[in-house]
């Protein structure tokens, strides 16, 4: 072994005829150097992850509760499951839930490829102007939430103020985050200020990956503008546009820090998104029990989501 | 394209197109940009400016809300500030002209110390492990590599309340909760499915030449790794360090459910901020500030990468 790595010439000579023989001779094989780099992450993903997660399920499946570790505790089989999917408090969490991510996705969407359509202009100062329309999604969610309460407040809040300049209405006639109409759309606002730029960017690569030639030939066969926009751009950027809402659907899906400190899920319940309500079972009513098996239930849909984006990915990849 | 092509490509949008989508665009950055300057305006305000109808945009600034972030204040009765020697400072004479004296300094600085202990502390351990696997992954055969790819991103798709349960109770049994080595393990383990990733992406742009021909002029596997690889990935390695940086930095739910006092970062600690009577609105502007300025900085350092990172590298530029 020594003489072979001592000796250049002959690795040479043995590389070329036979490459795995050499790289196995020399101190650890390829296999065990392969192992040892990965091991170490999938095991702080075992002990952090999926260890908890197991105890999760087991959780799932008893009535204990946190907040007493010493009573004893009772199988339950899958008591919480059912009385969690019949749970109306749960449904309405659902409904908010949904009504959240579909319109901040819709939002985003509309607004975000629009931006990437005029960015993609490429007008002088384009880089500059992007990277500050960038900067709301880099921005911590529960810092920027909390922020956000101070502009809606109805008597001082600046988003009152200019709501009131533009319709004439009294700043103090309506409360952006007290009224139960209104909060949905409070968070909506911001969700959308925060992550429209998130879109934006994906659609960006997305138009940026049209290869010029398409649209000279589409000019060259007079094609409209507007016959290139439905024909050309919009079905070239759909895979991007795609990702960048399954990655908004799956991240507003899971929404708590910027939801909890704005409005909490207040009034009543109206923002009352699913995490908050898992949140309130698990660390306010300390329902460990029920809670573990909401989070099951709230995991499995996420990770179907998860199954339905690799997919769309490797779709995107394989352009 | 060339710029002598351009003025003759059917392609490229003509000068009054640029100029609308060059406005627009530059009408959305401004309203977009408009609560983060007042979120520094405001900083800077008085409380009765900051709370006054209608919002003042001239004002004359202030560093009471500096000051009131990082000190805490007690009332005291005018006969007794006056028996006390002049001032020390500017912040404290902000304070007795309202009646106060300084009782001591805030809890800021320690949560923003925390704040950046657990943040640089998750992110070198990420980027470590990080680094390592997705090196394995790219290039070695791992049995099952698709499946181990996926399960590592899986993990990133959890809600964070849903492990929270399992690991407050976890963290409980093995003392670990509200410690900042339990913060930096758990931030580790959902960054490292991003460096994971990201970094795979980096690996494999490295070409598998430049290790072969340093192995054949002798080199181990794992030299040729140190030596030639790493030093080929370091602005990968760089930015994908920026982006876990950025996620320990933001995150509120596991440090508001997992943490009260010794280990709490700054993001649960601002919105608490309270001053007489209600929130201190300078001073949790600029606690907002503080915590905001080195984000700014890293977005403009990383912008070239962005793309990359918010996708887990599924998009390159």
């Amino acid at each position: 072994m020594n003489d072979l790595s001592a000796s250049p010439q002959i690795t040479y000579q043995a590389v070329l005829a036979r490459p795995g023989v050499v790289r196995r001779i020399r101190g650890l094989s390829d296999r065990s150097l392969a192992w040892l780099f990965i091991t170490p992450t999938i095991v702080l993903l075992l002990a952090i992850n999926i260890f908890p997660l197991g105890w999760t399920i087991y959780l799932s499946f008893t009535n204990y509760r946190a907040n007493r570790a010493n009573a004893p505790t009772k199988w339950l089989g899958t008591d919480w499951y059912q009385s969690i999917l019949t749970d109306p408090d749960v449904w309405a969490a659902m409904q908010v839930t949904a009504h959240f991510v579909i319109w901040t996705v819709i939002i985003e969407t509309v607004l975000g490829f629009g931006l990437a359509f005029l960015i993609d202009k490429k007008f002088r100062g384009h880089g500059l102007w992007t990277t500050i329309i960038l900067l709301p999604m880099m921005l911590s969610p529960a810092v920027v939430g909390n922020f956000w309460t101070f502009l809606y407040q109805p008597q001082i809040g600046l988003f009152n103020y200019v709501v009131a300049f533009l319709t004439g209405r009294d700043a103090s006639s309506f409360q952006m985050l007290g009224d139960v109409t209104l909060s949905p759309w409070a968070i909506i606002i911001v969700d959308a200020w925060m992550w429209t730029p998130y879109v934006m960017l994906i659609c960006l690569a997305g138009l940026r990956s049209i290869p010029d030639y398409i649209y000279e030939a589409a000019e060259v066969d007079r094609a409209s503008k507007w016959r290139q926009f439905w024909s050309i751009t919009l079905p070239m950027a759909l895979p991007f546009i795609m990702l960048a809402v399954l990655f908004r659907g799956i991240e507003n899906f899971k929404m708590f820090d910027m939801v909890n400190l704005l409005t909490g899920g207040g009034p009543g319940s109206t923002t009352e998104v699913a995490s908050i309500t898992l949140k309130r079972a698990a660390f306010e009513s300390w329902r460990t029990g029920y809670s573990s098996a909401f989070a099951i239930i709230l995991f499995v849909t996420v990770f179907g989501l998860a199954n339905i984006y690799v997919k769309a990915l490797n779709r995107v990849k394989s352009r | 394209m060339s710029l002598s092509n351009a003025a003759h490509s059917v392609v490229e949008p003509s000068a009054r197109t640029r100029r609308i989508a060059g406005s627009l665009v530059a009408l959305y950055a401004i309203i977009t940009m408009i609560p983060l300057i007042w979120i520094v305006l405001t900083s800077f305000k008085s409380p009765d400016d900051a709370i006054s109808y209608p919002p003042k945009i001239l004002f004359t600034p202030s560093l009471e809300g500096y000051c009131n972030l990082f000190t805490t204040r007690s009332r005291q009765t005018p006969e007794f500030i006056r028996t006390l020697g002049p001032p020390q400072g500017l912040c404290d004479s902000i304070a007795r002209d309202r009646n106060m004296v300084i009782a001591g300094p805030s809890n800021y600085v320690p949560r923003f110390v925390n704040s950046l202990i657990i943040a640089f502390g998750s992110t070198v351990l990420a980027v470590a492990l990080g680094t390592l696997s997705a090196y394995g992954f790219s290039r070695f055969r791992v049995p099952l590599k698709d499946d181990l790819l996926f399960f590592i991103l899986s993990t990133r798709m959890m809600p964070p309340i849903a492990v929270a349960i399992p690991i407050y109770l976890m963290y409980r049994t093995l003392g670990l909760s509200d410690t900042r080595l339990g913060m930096i393990l758990l931030y580790t383990s959902v960054n490292v499915s991003l460096a994971v990733w990201l970094l795979k992406g980096f690996i494999d742009e490295v070409p598998r030449e430049y290790e072969e021909a340093a192995m054949i002029d002798g080199y181990t596997r794992f030299q040729a790794f140190v030596k030639v690889v790493l030093p080929q990935a370091t602005t990968g390695i760089a930015a994908t360090a920026i982006f876990c940086l950025i996620f320990a930095w933001n995150e509120y739910a596991f440090a508001v459910l997992l943490t009260s006092g010794n280990a709490q970062t700054a993001p649960p600690f601002i919105p608490i901020i309270i001053g007489e009577g209600g929130q201190d609105w300078p001073a949790v502007a600029a606690g907002t500030t503080f915590f905001l300025v080195p984000i700014v900085v890293f977005t403009v350092l990383l912008r070239k990468h962005l793309l990359r990172g918010i996708t887990f590298g599924a998009v390159r530029k």
